[in-house]
């Protein structure tokens, strides 16, 4: 039987190390509210958002309180809306009626944030992928809780050079249209390579055409758990200190594993898949840099960072994977500048650039995220990162992405409020030499060799 | 079965056990085992319970054990032990 020891080691991860679910995420499938009237495309979507999810938020809710674990998002991802769109919408202001009927969904159910609307265009764009693109700015700025996201690159594809240069514009355009909130509209747009069909985690979230009609995915955390068990081997050797973060991923994974198998049950949806991944939060305590930090560095962004975050990625997942049947997603250590005390600390230092960033994501998941640069970089710049980080997700076979907020009316030195989950962000310097003669090049990079597998 | 942990955490007082376990009864809830320690003062208290004839549910057990630690300050919480089970075994 479980003894007092174990359960007070439990609840003080609870209580004082912020264990909890991230969240639970129901995907659910809009390939049959295909119409090709938008008025009727509408209201299916909101139909059938509003009766699948209906019991969401208040499953998740008994599950909190009959576990005693915080589970502190209930999200939805949908079927990318480029495809769904694709025959009703004849112009980007139509899509934009989609992405208002999706956040008004999201408010009738109750979650927080509602993914998907979204555009796969790895290869190349579709009228609809293009329409859906460039309705992304307005659709950012009339909603609330819709999130997009686009896939531009993958190691099978290569990467759709044309898409990078559109979305350094569109990035710039949301910005615009958002600068009021501290161009808040780009929190919610995310630019992948090698995106994952089952992410449960947002701004990224969307529902695969690979999935079953509803999923659920289920995101755990717990960065303060891992910090707290390495101050107890602090000198230690790397054996000990790998071990102590592999044994910490298990027993945070298997809550997960709980939450997910417990939360399909009573909504009577299938389990997809738990996502391993260390995500943090502004709250103090609940930061990937203050591991980094136990683990030896003066600040994130010192020499040894990205030495220390793959061993820190490689322990989670080898942890993690034996704790649940099914992995996917993202799993990984994300890395986020605003959502993390200890990254805008390390920004604030000095002791980490934008340079250091894309190293460090090389060996973690995800990419540059939620980082704020001066409102006034060029979109041929914008364009420019977002490449360099496509390539490398590209080139590794990995996930990549880029989440990065030109704030508008703000230079290097100032510093932006987003509030809530999504933090406060120092504003960061960008490399000023120019790439355009190379992002207005027509086309797409190739494939990798090694993406030749069959 | 439906078996919980109940724990209570918080300053030692007098008649603590006897709050709890009278909601207990109240509410049908059997007591299967009782481990309790005195740490630095701090009172701290497990209960294994099953609480499959109680008429409520876990989540509404939880909930007015919490307010019930409430009144004599202290911090219970009520646990399904799937929670425990699932992270100490494997």
């Amino acid at each position: 039987m479980i003894n007092i020891f174990e359960v007070n080691e439990t609840n003080k991860m609870i209580t004082q190390e912020n264990l909890d679910v991230r969240t639970i995420t129901l995907g659910i499938s809009l390939l049959d509210c295909i119409d090709s009237d938008l008025k009727k495309l509408n209201e299916k979507i909101y139909r059938k958002i509003t009766t699948v999810a209906k019991d969401l938020v208040p499953t998740g809710q008994a599950i909190e309180k009959e576990y005693g674990i915080p589970i502190v998002n209930k999200r939805i991802s949908v079927t990318p809306i480029a495809l769904v769109g694709g025959s009703a919408c004849r112009c980007p202001e139509d899509f934009v009626t989609i992405a208002r009927t999706l956040d008004r969904a999201a408010h009738e159910v109750g979650v927080n944030f509602l993914g998907g609307y979204s555009a796969l265009v790895s290869k190349g764009m579709t009228q609809a992928d293009d329409f859906l693109i460039r309705s992304i700015p307005q659709a950012l700025a009339a909603t609330e809780r819709v999130c997009s996201s686009v896939n531009v690159g993958s190691t099978k594809t290569g990467i759709d050079m044309d898409a990078v240069r559109l979305l350094g514009d569109i990035i710039l355009q949301t910005a615009e249209l958002t600068k009021e909130e501290d161009s808040l509209g780009c929190a919610k747009l995310v630019v992948f390579c090698n995106a994952p069909d089952d992410n449960p985690f947002m701004a990224g979230a969307f529902h695969g055409v690979t999935e079953a009609d509803a999923v659920i995915n289920v995101g755990v955390s717990g960065p303060g758990v891992v910090k707290h068990a390495l101050t107890e081997v602090r000198g230690a050797d790397f054996e000990t200190l790998c071990e102590t973060i592999k044994k910490t991923a298990f027993k945070v994974t298997r809550v997960g594993q709980l939450v997910a198998q417990e939360a399909s049950r009573r909504l009577g949806v299938p389990f997809g898949i738990i996502d391993l991944s260390l995500a943090p939060t502004p709250a103090i305590g609940d930061s990937v840099a203050d591991i980094l930090c136990e683990i030896g560095l003066e600040h994130a962004g010192a020499p040894g960072t990205t030495a220390a975050l793959a061993l820190l990625n490689d322990q989670v997942k080898k942890g993690g994977v034996m704790a649940s049947s099914y992995v996917g997603g993202l799993s990984g250590a994300f890395i986020p500048v605003s959502e993390d005390q200890g990254m805008i600390d390390a920004v604030k230092a000095g002791a980490l650039s934008l340079e250091k960033l894309e190293a460090m994501t090389c060996v973690c998941s995800v990419g540059l995220d939620m980082i704020a640069v001066p409102g006034d970089t060029k979109a041929t710049t914008i364009s420019g990162i977002i490449a360099d980080e496509m390539a490398i997700g590209m080139v590794n076979q990995k996930t990549t992405a880029v989440r990065i907020i030109p704030v508008i009316g703000k230079g290097v030195g100032e510093t932006v409020e987003f509030g809530g989950l999504l933090g406060y962000a120092p504003i960061m310097p960008v490399n000023q030499f120019s790439c355009d003669a190379f992002v207005n090049r027509r086309g797409r990079i190739p494939a990798p060799i090694h993406s030749f597998k069959n | 079965m439906k078996r919980t942990i109940i724990t209570v955490v918080g300053k030692d007082t007098v008649g603590i056990i006897a709050k709890v376990c009278t909601y207990l009864a109240d509410n049908n809830v059997n007591i299967l085992d009782i481990s309790q320690t005195i740490v630095q003062g701090f009172f701290n208290m497990m209960m294994v319970t099953d609480a499959t004839r109680s008429p409520k549910n876990g989540a509404q057990i939880a909930e007015e054990l919490e307010a019930v630690g409430k009144e004599i300050g202290v911090v219970i919480r009520c646990q399904h032990e799937d929670i425990f089970n699932m992270m100490h075994r494997i």
